[in-house]
């Protein structure tokens, strides 16, 4: 006997909107473990949970629909579950899910799920909405049918969950046979074509007959890795034969199954009339409105983005608060000197000021994944279908470019549900555009402090808020336009079809939300402990030094002047103290290293309105948009401010900052300047490395970075220049 | 008739699918085989696309895509 703890891999495969992430979520909780396939963006996950002795690893793989894998996640998914792909274990079984109230088309996937040689478990999900609608199973007829245990069970609401848990580390069930027969002619081909296969060792006895189904009826994706040349010879014989017989290949296996899933079905399941007007028929006539429809979805966007700034105040005020007791603490307690002066002004000053913008990530995330779960995203590649087709994409690339304004790299994951590999380019070209959570600190920042609270727009809208929404509509407006351009231009296409699953309305899974709402948060919070904590230390060092320069006046002296004397009251010499502080600081800022580097670039950067501070900002933020926040606030040397909570000392500092002749720096129209310069400009090295990890080339990253400075810079330059001489101030 | 030319609310039996195979197949394994019974159930806002029910779930595609669908009209 060993006395190793028993283990098990599985891997878990489901059609979209199947329960799959909730039954995920629901299995292995919080023992999640997620990366990247190595070369593609297909995210891999890992989860785990322990049954008695037994210690089982769920492979969570991508929603699809079918494994003929024409798009990048069936591609993945078969790999993983055929031991192809390299990094990942083979798994010992699969659990399939499926949901119930919706069988015949989730069955598709499951019986070819069948035929790649492994032990399946059915796990039947949502049996609560499918009984809701009048649906009766038979569900020992359905094992029966399909020759594979089944288990009825709802996740959401954790039931069915534990017997399912003590079948998926029982003994594995036997591999599955093929119930269903193609016409006469077919199957002897899949027979040899199987047989070669055999022989060549591409596929396992098992897989075989599977494998070459595959090959033989599907049309392939041009990027997939073909079979050996002698198998792509016979697949091209046996099609040219079926042709010359005048038989529809193509047609043959969807035909095939869903004409015995159907039988089966009839005979397991008792169903009502078709077409019964169901709850999401009744919200949909609303959502989907010939009017209503876009008045909802615009009026929807406005009132996140009116939340974004409303309910993040409160903890936005706390962080801040904190932030600057810790740096008071540090200031007291640490010996006076160098050190004192980088964790106060470098690292808490810095990676505080980022970290006051958590609450407006979180609450971008949650909506997001809140429309996501509800099924309202789907709906919204519904409405703006039309738009999309206007600029040459469709609906589907909607749904990734909406992800994109939690972050651009979600986003591009998500094209890889786009089977047009052009225009999976196109939106992963334009998706950065989007204004993702990482541009909403730096608006936070310049709306706060140029333009007032208080002010509103026909009394309803606050003109914060207003502007918000401006910016991340200006990000749609320029991302369809160039979208539309490099549609007629470098990547030309026609525009590829939209097939697109409506799912029933449902509740939002409260932990899913949650989930991926604190999973957004960690990696925010991952990025300010490490990037952006690096970039705060290094500036901060560039702000500070060189420390022996000359400076215009003896401030020493004049300290010593007002100490001494004894003809001012305390206060008023406390107070002349303090200016002279201010002074100094500012001087020596002026002097740093980062002050000549700020001072080099302002030519190019002035006719923008923006100072030498500003550029230092920018510059900064190449590496990550939040920096730019904390850069300002290392600059105007914020970490010393020991009166006003973090955010609000930074705000003053800028209203307060004016150039020489007496005009301010932040005026509104400067902050606008800025903004239209954030929402352009390609700001994100993990963004560029993402692309270039999904392209597989340096082309399109430098094509992406190339184009949006540009477009950045002339869209800062018409509005300030513009603006100025519409006189809209300085 | 094709699917393209349903009026709402109105039902017919799939015939065929045309069209380029990568997308004939795609709506084939979405369930659009011989004799299934869809339903016309709306129009997108703008016009297009259109949302059909199938095999008890809900289907978004085009006026373009349904084009290439021969239905016979009624259950």
């Amino acid at each position: 006997m060993s006395d190793e703890t028993p283990s098990r891999r599985l891997a878990l495969v489901g059609n979209p909107n199947s329960g799959k992430t909730t039954l995920f979520n629901a299995l292995t909780g919080l023992r999640q473990k997620v990366g990247n396939y190595p070369g593609v963006t297909v995210e891999k996950k890992e989860g785990r949970l322990t049954v008695g002795e037994t210690e089982v690893t769920l492979i969570d793989l991508p929603g699809v629909y079918s494994l003929s894998a024409r798009s990048l996640d069936e591609r993945i998914t078969r790999d993983v579950v055929l031991g192809r792909q390299t990094d990942t274990p083979p798994p010992e079984g699969i659990l399939a899910i499926a949901d119930a109230s919706n069988l015949e088309r989730n069955l598709y996937l499951v019986t070819q799920v069948m035929e790649l040689g492994r032990p399946v478990w059915l796990a039947l999900n949502m049996m609560d909405l499918a009984e809701a609608k009048g649906l009766v199973f038979d569900l020992d007829r359905l094992s029966q049918g399909l020759g594979i245990p089944v288990v009825p069970i709802v996740a959401s609401k954790g039931i069915g969950l534990e017997t399912l848990r003590r079948k998926l580390v029982g003994p594995l069930p036997a591999v599955p046979t093929r119930q269903w027969r193609l016409p006469q002619v077919i199957e002897a081909e899949v027979s040899a074509l199987a047989e070669q296969l055999r022989q060549r060792r591409w596929a396992t006895d098992a897989a075989a007959e599977g494998e070459a189904i595959r090959l033989l009826l599907n049309e392939p994706a041009e990027d997939d890795t073909p079979p050996p040349a002698d198998i792509q010879a016979a697949v091209a014989a046996a099609r040219e034969r079926l042709e010359a017989m005048g038989i529809e290949w193509w047609s043959a296996e969807a035909e095939g199954r869903y004409g015995w899933i159907q039988t089966l079905c009839r005979a397991a399941i008792q169903q009502p009339g078709q077409f019964q007007r169901t709850t999401s028929d009744r919200i949909d006539a609303i959502v989907t409105h010939r009017l209503w429809g876009p008045v909802l979805f615009a009026g929807l966007m406005l009132f996140i983005f009116q939340s974004i700034f409303t309910w993040a105040q409160v903890p936005m005020d706390a962080i801040g608060w904190m932030m600057d007791r810790l740096g008071a603490l540090v200031r007291e307690h640490l010996p006076a000197g160098e050190l004192n002066d980088l964790v106060v002004d470098g690292v808490i000053a810095g990676v505080g000021a980022v970290v006051t913008f958590l609450p407006q990530i979180l609450i971008l995330t949650l909506f997001i994944a809140l429309l996501e779960d509800t099924g309202y995203m789907a709906r919204a590649a519904f409405i703006m279908d039309r738009l999309m087709r206007r600029v040459g994409l469709s609906g589907k690339s909607f749904i990734p470019l909406l992800s994109s304004f939690a972050c651009a790299i979600p986003g591009i994951t998500a094209t890889r549900t786009i089977e047009n590999a052009k225009d999976r380019l196109v939106t992963i070209l334009i998706a950065p555009l989007m204004s993702c959570s990482a541009r909403l600190p730096v608006y936070a920042l310049m709306i706060g402090a140029c333009f007032p609270a208080d002010r509103r727009l026909w009394g309803v809208f606050s003109l914060p808020g207003v502007v918000l929404f401006a910016m991340y509509a200006l990000g749609i407006l320029v991302a369809l336009a160039m979208g539309w351009l490099f549609k007629k231009t470098l990547i030309r296409g026609a525009s590829p079809p939209l097939i697109l699953e409506l799912p029933p309305y449902r509740l939002p899974s409260p932990r899913t939300v949650l989930l991926t709402m604190f999973s957004a948060g960690g990696q925010f919070l991952y990025r300010a402990g490490t990037v952006i904590l690096a970039i705060s230390i290094v500036l901060w060092f560039l702000a500070t030094h060189p420390r022996s320069v000359t400076l215009s006046r003896d401030y020493a002296a004049e300290r010593a002047a007002i100490t001494q004397t004894g003809q001012m009251s305390g206060e008023e010499a406390a107070n002349r103290l303090q200016a002279l502080e201010r002074l100094e600081k500012a001087e020596r800022r002026e002097r740093s290293f980062i002050g000549r580097a700020g001072k080099l670039i302002e030519p190019v950067i002035a006719p923008l309105g923006f100072n030498w501070k500003i550029g230092v900002g920018i510059i900064s933020a190449f590496a990550a948009r939040e920096v730019f926040v904390g850069t300002l606030a290392i600059v105007y040397g914020i970490g010393d401010d020991k009166d006003a909570a973090g955010n609000q000392a930074l705000h003053a500092a800028l209203q307060a900052d004016r150039y020489a002749d007496g005009r301010p720096v932040f005026s509104p129209l400067v902050a606008v300047s800025v903004m239209v310069f954030f929402v352009l400009a390609m700001q994100c090295m993990s963004t560029l490395a993402v692309v270039w990890r999904e392209t597989n080339t340096w082309r399109w990253p430098v094509v992406m970075f190339a184009y949006m400075t540009v477009l950045a810079y002339v869209g800062s330059l018409l509005v300030y220049q513009g603006g100025r001489w519409l006189g809209f101030g300085p | 008739m094709t699917l393209d030319a349903l009026a709402i609310g109105a039902t017919a039996r799939v015939e065929r699918v045309r069209g380029g195979r990568a997308v004939a197949q795609r709506l084939q394994e979405m369930g659009l085989t011989t004799g299934v019974v869809v339903k016309l159930i709306r129009v997108a806002p703008l016009g297009d696309p259109l949302e059909i029910e199938l095999r008890g779930y809900r289907l978004s595609l085009r006026k373009d895509e349904a084009a290439a669908i021969e239905v016979s009209p009624g259950e």
